[in-house]
């Protein structure tokens, strides 16, 4: 029997040949994520149930990555840091990445590309929605709740239903004026935000494949965005160039059969698209930039998992090299990696931190901040009635800080560009 | 388990997902001490624009000021219920508040997961678009067995999906219990 990509590396996790769409099977994981919002509540758990002095199944597979709420004076997000300290060290947890350390990573999403945790053929499960992001590398990554990761954290398994594939495939050569970013949310608004519940959405096609490996984790990133249990794209000769810089394990390939079946296939011509956002306040509220040009913002926010990494930077600086802001617009780097990245990585001579700085922006300290709102003192949060045009993925009413603020998600170039006019901007006018 | 859920229903539309049942800013608290869990049940819901908090009149807060827990005990939604991120906090909020099941016509995939596995609430699916005929405020009555739900209210029964493969878990508890009773719970 012929299978897609995601039902191959399941059945390999479950230990079989060949696992059918809609069934039910146990799978034995090969990592699990958590951070300083989840781990907590997950550890407790994990107490609770297997008893005190119970271990967790395998040390060396659980990473600890504290990222959400870092830099604010709160003082209940110091205690879920000290929550995770005491825990990685009674569990004695390699992978444990400690704020106001030099271990100190950042946004988890990336941090475990750039450790080399993302292994193709491998099961990810991960306490945060955007676990998809890892679904890049040709492997399964899916977010779970507290309780389905402390069952994990004591067996080193978990149930999952065997989801059927979506498949879209984008054509043709990728535009100087598009990111990843555009492409996930012309899909968003095609399918909608249950357009792809407990189904995988697998990517492919020449565009796609042209991409570097942050961009195409924008596009697995936003999988959850359509409901998807997964993202996944294919491995090739990035992807292996990229895990083999990182890490000397081992990993298996796997590839959709040709006569696979699919749920869905739909086919885009990238070389054919406009630059789109999505409106206030649902991910799938999509527009061209061209139709919303001169919408007032009051903010731009270019970071998080999905619009922070290297990549996205780079693509902004383009647009703001020798530009003046007009709008407090703040540059969050995902990671650690990524800042330091941004006082060596060069545009026309100059370092992608000092074009940002020349150009009026804040930079703040790598973590997820106001991607998702956050304590009060968070850098970012939308206020009042702020109009937010944001890299990154979510909408919701509230989700960046107030409730009666208004968020547009688009790429890193219309947001650099919309910063520069303090209206949105098509990055066109800039390129 | 108990084999009837009884109580007020609260009426929401689409697409609800987790920032509005628990904004961010809240997933500090505690989930084991027992004062601080409270404020999951305060804050539960909060950030649903009151417009849209408890159809069709709207502007009806969850939880009233100053109290700890809702009046309703059942959720009646649309379509995609719990979307966004994975913090089960959500249903948590939702069963501290005093929520014993939702009516949804879907629900997100990790949203449904949490409820199931964590055994806080039990998520019930159907076909009818119950949020355009119910109101907040209705007394509801939903029979386990029968897995209908009937409007006390209006006088009218509906039809809801059976649980299927979940029932099990669901019965149990949550995934723990489940495991223990199936004896799952080894290392791999």
């Amino acid at each position: 029997m012929e299978q897609t990509i995601t039902q191959k590396i399941l059945a390999r996790a479950a230990n079989r040949k060949f696992v059918n769409t809609g069934e039910n099977v146990w799978l034995n994981v090969d990592v699990l994520l958590t951070h300083d919002v989840c781990g907590p509540p997950t550890f407790d758990i994990f107490n609770q149930e297997f008893g005190e002095g119970a271990r967790v199944w395998d040390p060396e597979k659980v990473v600890v990555l504290p990222d959400h709420y870092i830099f604010t004076a709160n003082e209940h997000a110091h205690r879920n840091i000290d929550l995770l300290r005491k825990f990685a060290k009674e569990q004695n947890l390699p992978n444990y990445y400690d704020v106001g350390t030099d271990r100190y990573r950042g946004v988890c999403h990336v941090a475990l590309a750039e450790e080399g945790f993302n292994l193709p053929g491998t099961v990810l499960f991960g306490t945060d929605s955007h676990t998809c992001t890892s679904g890049a590398f040709g492997m399964f990554g899916s977010g779970i709740g507290n309780t389905d990761a402390a069952f994990i954290l004591g067996t080193g398994k978990l149930w999952e239903k065997v989801p059927e594939s979506m498949l879209f495939t984008f054509d043709g050569e990728m535009p100087e004026y598009l990111s990843a970013k555009d492409l996930i949310l012309q899909i968003l608004g095609d399918i909608g935000t249950d357009g792809a519940t407990y189904r995988a959405m697998e990517f492919n096609g020449e565009a796609i494949h042209s991409l570097p490996m942050e961009e195409r984790m924008t596009l697995t990133n936003m999988a959850i965005e359509g409901g998807g249990m997964n993202g996944i794209i294919a491995v090739d000769e990035i992807t292996e160039a990229f895990v083999k810089s990182k890490t000397s394990k081992p990993y298996e390939i796997f590839t959709s059969d040709p006569g696979a079946a699919y749920f869905s296939k739909t086919r885009y011509n990238a070389s054919e698209m406009e630059p789109v956002v999505a409106k206030p306040h649902s991910p799938d509220n999509r527009a061209t930039v061209q139709s919303m040009k001169g919408t007032k913002i009051t903010k731009s926010y270019i970071g998080s998992c999905t619009g922070g990494k290297l990549a996205d930077f780079k693509l902004a600086a383009k647009i703001l090299s020798g530009q003046r802001v007009s709008v407090p617009t703040n540059i969050v780097p995902a990671t650690v990696k990524v800042a330091r990245d941004l006082e060596t990585e060069l545009y026309n001579g100059k370092s992608l931190k000092s074009i940002f700085e020349d150009a009026g922006c804040s930079i703040a300290l790598p973590s997820c901040a106001a991607c998702l709102g956050g304590p009060t003192d968070t850098v970012g949060r939308s206020v009042d009635r702020d109009v937010v045009v944001s890299t990154t993925n979510r909408n919701f009413p509230g989700r960046m800080g107030s409730k009666q603020a208004e968020v547009y998600l688009a790429s890193p170039l219309t947001a650099a560009a919309s910063a520069i006019t303090g209206k949105l901007t098509d990055p066109r006018n800039y390129l | 388990m108990e084999s009837i859920i009884q109580g007020k229903a609260f009426v929401l539309g689409r697409n609800i997902d987790t920032d509005q049942i628990i904004p961010a800013e809240h997933l500090v608290y505690s989930l084991s001490d027992p004062e601080e869990v409270k404020l999951y049940g305060k804050f539960a819901l909060s950030g649903v624009p009151l417009a849209q908090s408890g159809l069709p009149a709207g502007n009806i807060p969850f939880v009233q000021e100053g109290s700890f827990a809702s009046d309703y005990t059942i959720i009646i939604a649309g379509q995609n219920f719990g979307c966004g991120s994975s913090r089960e906090h959500a249903p948590f909020a939702l069963q501290v508040a005093g929520v014993k099941a939702i009516i949804a016509e879907s629900y997100a995939r990790i949203f449904y997961r949490n409820c199931v596995d964590g055994g806080f609430v039990i998520p019930y699916e159907t076909a009818i678009q119950l949020a355009e005929t119910v109101k907040t405020g209705d007394e509801l009555k939903i029979d386990i067995k029968a897995n209908t739900v009937e409007n006390l209210t209006s006088g009218e029964t509906y039809q809801l999906n059976a649980l299927g493969d979940v029932f099990n878990i669901v019965e149990a508890g949550g995934i723990f219990a489940y495991a223990r009773k199936e004896n799952l719970m080894a290392q791999s």
